[in-house]
């Protein structure tokens, strides 16, 4: 099978053809060959397949919110060809048997790769640490434990769990949260929640957890990611550390990018998510420090929730938004089209560098010759009001519906397969028989 | 358009029969209560309660009957605002109210006040009277003392000013 | 206004018209017929998924003093406890009739929920939402106030002019909240006076000054100082360090009230810990209103009920 894109802007630049043979891109420039299949790509911008390193999967046991076949295919839909699957699935993914099962279902699912993430703790009860070994040594390969959901609150616990994870070149995605600052907080601590009598949750519980962890890392020499940051002060924290030249990489999510907490005045629980939408200082300051390099990578938190736990009071409702199908409109409405990055910066967010924080092959020389025909096509001049037939998961729980947003996926090529075609995702069975 | 139906001289005229009628009435009681249902129902119980004194000096107190809670039509309606209800301060029981208004309509006015009476006492005999009655009557009521029966059809208003707010006296139909 | 679930949605001309409303109602409540037809035919539902018996009370006199039905819904042996959600249970009453609901709850925001989505079409009453609002009690005390310093027949009146002192555990307080919003729209100087761990963070928007002591605060003479009560879990939780620490530097005493003018009242929403917020012999003296708070409640819930009830929209 053969695919002929042409015309197809690379990473937002110079416009050319490009031929995909099986798996492989086999040659990029002016191609005379005829293909099977020929998709014109003029207007439109090729990157290379995303790379998401923190979904929520939901399977086994949230199948009502999400399956990983459902998630593969909101991933798919949003220019996705790898996502990595969090831990905190019901049983929790702390053993070899089930990362392997979660990487299972997804090759059967066939949207995208999907890369399970490890527990660091067992049952992410904080207290024992999980078969790392074994989950490293599986036929997963798990390379990312984090016990995202929950913090790694413990000192000697975090300490252990770095040394023990570099042992097999793996890293901890630690959710930097000080229990004990946050107990039953739900919304950001500042005016909103003073106005809302809600439980805030301070900046400093997410940036004193990091300043820890980062000095734990350099003690230890261990290598450390950062899930979400939210706060300008975190931007600060993770500043210092590059400098000191501390292994240090962090991601930011979308959302993150561009709401704030204000959102949360009429107490609609479509914005409760942790950690919670902070000021449009914060806001300011993530933007800027992608564009910097402080911040590495954008990641979607993606987490699906059935409405039942959304149609209901603030109190009662989980915490969480969906964000793979709208991870990229966001990322060029934030900082492409507000002048922050480049195309290519896009490509080094959303692929590059989060492939290479989880060991990913594949993924480090974008739209190169020879590389795994990992790729998307995107339509950045369309402009339009964020509904749910732009989603593909199992929920519908997106802060951005009745929001305007840039752009769209209109191809999702996952090793030489359509996952995405003509801006229609393809269906499951054909997916499967390529 | 506007027309005018009662110039000053013709309310002057109107309200000084009404008194001498009350009067008549009267006989052999006493204990007068004038009770006006606001807005200018309050200012024409007044004047009527100074020419029922010229005609004859007697006991007469003067008070201001808010019927507001005590309408049938608050579900259709928005929100009134109330107005103090002003009783004199040796009450209602036993005497002869007469209560007072601008304009009969409906009647369910005049009901919701008959309803504020009884919560507030009990006279002995209450009558009513008003400056003008219209007609369109939806209730089984009638005035004691109307100074002018005016047929109007449904659709037409019926305007009344009066001196103490309005700065002049006239009743007009538009 | 078809809700009233925040006094942060009340313009000054909309409370004072609520103050002014309730004057009429304290007239009715001090005649032999203490009953008005204003409501006849409709029901109130008082559903407390939280315990309050005082506040419970106060709105039921109320909805009977204008002629509602009542029906009242409390957590204990409710199918709440089965699992059925908030709205189904809403829904569930609204379905036996509730023209209005009047709704009290632990979680903050709730009434607001309730109402943003729709859940249900009777007018919603926020009787108290976790450590949100209360608004009826804010109006209440705001009446209150009126009374006391600008005499019965203050119609039309505001509180500019009138400075207020609101003392203690503010950070967990609907009561200072709603207090806090409503009176500064009704033109009243507000001061908080709290321990920085019962201070909520970032409140330059709500337009009132910030000082430490409650003897700091007294030393502007202030017209009314509001009393709060303080949850003594509180305590547990690394507040405060102690009862007797504060009483000694946030409870109104004596000789605090001594300091104070004449004219000036001091006020508490109920229930008092007597001797820690609030001495005994304060909360008994003439200018305490406490009194005057319970019983102007139902005067001015009767207020609120009729003027939400003419108001469609």
């Amino acid at each position: 099978m053969t695919i002929l894109i042409r015309g197809a802007a690379i990473l937002g630049k110079d416009s050319a053809d490009i031929l995909i043979d099986g798996h492989t891109i086999r040659e990029i420039g002016s191609v005379n060959n005829d293909a099977d299949r020929v998709i014109d790509a003029n207007g439109l911008i090729a990157l290379p397949g995303l790379v998401d390193l923190h979904s929520h999967l939901r399977e086994p046991g949230g199948e009502g919110s999400e399956t990983i076949l459902s998630g593969s295919r909101a991933a798919a839909a949003g220019g996705f060809t790898t996502v990595h699957a969090m831990a905190n699935t019901n049983p929790v993914a702390d053993t070899a048997e089930l990362v392997d099962l979660v990487a299972d279902r997804g090759r059967q699912a066939g949207y995208v790769q999907v890369r399970p993430i490890g527990a660091v703790t067992r049952g992410l009860a904080g207290e024992q640490l999980a078969d790392i070994g074994g989950m490293a040594r599986s036929a997963a390969a798990v390379t990312v434990f984090s016990d995202d959901g929950k913090c790694v609150g413990d000192s000697l616990l975090m300490r252990r769990a770095l040394e023990y994870v570099s042992t097999f070149g793996g890293v901890i995605a630690q959710h930097a949260q000080d229990p004990r600052l946050t107990i039953d907080a739900v919304v950001n601590e500042g005016g909103v929640s003073s106005e809302l009598g809600l439980r805030g949750w301070p900046s400093v519980a997410e940036e004193s957890i990091i300043a820890r962890d980062v000095l734990l890392a350099e003690y230890v020499g261990a290598r450390l990611h950062v899930c979400h940051v939210s706060t300008a002060g975190s931007v600060d924290v993770i500043r210092w550390a590059k400098k000191r030249g501390i292994s240090v990489t962090a991601e930011v999510t979308p959302h993150h990018l561009v709401l704030t907490d204000d959102r949360a005045l009429a107490y609609d629980p479509i914005f409760k998510v942790n950690p919670p939408l902070r000021t449009s200082e914060d806001v300011e300051e993530l933007r800027r420090a992608v564009a910097d390099g402080t911040i590495d990578i954008v990641a979607t938190d993606h987490a699906p929730h059935a409405s039942s736990t959304k149609d209901c009071t603030w109190h009662d409702a989980s915490f969480g938004m969906v964000g793979l199908e709208s991870a990229l409109s966001v990322v060029q409405h934030t900082l492409v089209d507000s002048g922050h990055i480049d195309w290519p910066d896009v490509a080094r967010i959303l692929s590059v560098t989060p492939a290479r924080i989880g060991r990913v092959g594949g993924y480090a020389t974008p739209l190169a010759v020879g590389s795994p025909a990992n790729l998307t096509l995107v339509d950045p001049t369309t402009s339009e009001s964020w509904s749910t037939n732009r989603l593909h998961g199992g929920s519908t729980n997106s802060p951005f519906l009745g929001i305007t947003l840039p752009g769209k996926v209109v191809s999702t090529i996952f090793l030489g397969t359509e996952t995405v075609s003509d801006g229609a995702l393809v269906a499951p069975e054909i997916v499967r028989n390529t | 358009m506007t027309r005018i139906v009662l110039t000053k001289p013709d309310i002057d005229r109107a309200l000084k029969r009404i008194a001498h009628e009350i009067v008549e009435s009267q006989r052999g009681r006493s204990g007068l209560v004038f009770l006006g249902i606001p807005t200018r129902g309050v200012f024409l119980a007044r004047r009527l309660a100074g020419l029922v004194a010229d005609i004859e000096p007697q006991d007469i107190r003067v008070g201001t009957l808010d019927v507001t809670l005590f309408r049938d039509d608050l579900t259709t309606q928005s929100t009134r605002a109330t107005v103090a209800t002003e009783i004199p301060s040796s009450g209602i029981d036993g005497s002869t109210i007469i209560l007072v208004d601008d304009v009969l309509f409906s009647g369910r006015t005049v009901r919701a006040a008959l309803d504020a009476i009884t919560a507030l006492g009990r006279p002995e005999i209450v009558r009513f009277a008003v400056l003008v009655d219209r007609g369109h009557r939806e209730l089984p009521i009638r005035a004691d003392f109307v100074g002018k029966n005016l047929p109007t059809s449904a659709s037409e208003r019926v305007n009344v000013s009066i001196a103490e707010i309005d700065d002049l006296d006239e009743v007009s139909i538009a | 206004m078809r809700h009233l679930i925040s006094t942060r949605d009340l313009s000054a001309e909309r409370a004072i018209a609520l103050l002014d409303t309730a004057i009429d109602m304290v007239d009715v409540r001090s005649r032999d017929v203490k009953k008005l037809p204003t409501l006849r035919g409709k029901t109130v539902a008082n559903v407390f998924f939280e315990d309050s018996t005082r506040t419970r009370l106060s709105f039921e006199a109320a909805a009977l003093a204008l002629s509602a039905d009542v029906t009242t819904f409390t957590t204990q042996g409710s199918s709440v406890s089965k699992g059925e959600s908030l709205k189904d249970t809403l829904q569930t009453l609204e379905a036996m009739g509730a023209d209005f609901i009047v709704l009290r709850h632990s979680h903050s925001g709730v009434a607001s929920t309730v109402a943003n989505n729709k859940w249900v079409d009777a007018r919603i009453i926020n009787a108290g939402d976790g450590t949100h609002e209360h608004p009826t009690q804010a109006l209440l005390d705001a009446f209150t106030m009126r009374s006391r310093l600008r005499g019965v027949d203050a119609r039309g009146m505001d509180l500019a002019g009138i400075s207020v002192v609101i003392v203690g555990d503010i950070l967990h307080s609907r009561v200072a909240r709603s207090n806090a919003f409503l009176l500064t729209t009704l033109g009243a100087t507000v001061t908080l006076a709290a321990p920085q761990t019962l201070l909520p963070r970032e409140i330059d928007g709500w337009g009132v000054t910030v000082v430490s002591t409650l003897d700091d605060a007294l030393e502007s003479q202030p017209d009314v100082v509001m009393t709060l009560r303080v949850q003594k879990e509180r305590m547990s939780s690394g507040f405060f360090p102690s009862e007797s620490e504060f009483s000694t530097l946030w409870g109104m005493n004596d000789s605090r009230l001594r300091r104070l003018p004449s004219t000036s009242i001091v006020m508490h929403p109920g229930p008092m810990n007597r001797g820690l917020e609030i001495s005994g012999s304060v909360a008994d003296s003439p200018q305490s209103t406490v009194a005057d708070q319970v019983s102007n409640g139902v005067a001015m819930r009767m207020s609120v009920l009729y003027t939400l009830m003419g108001d469609s929209r």
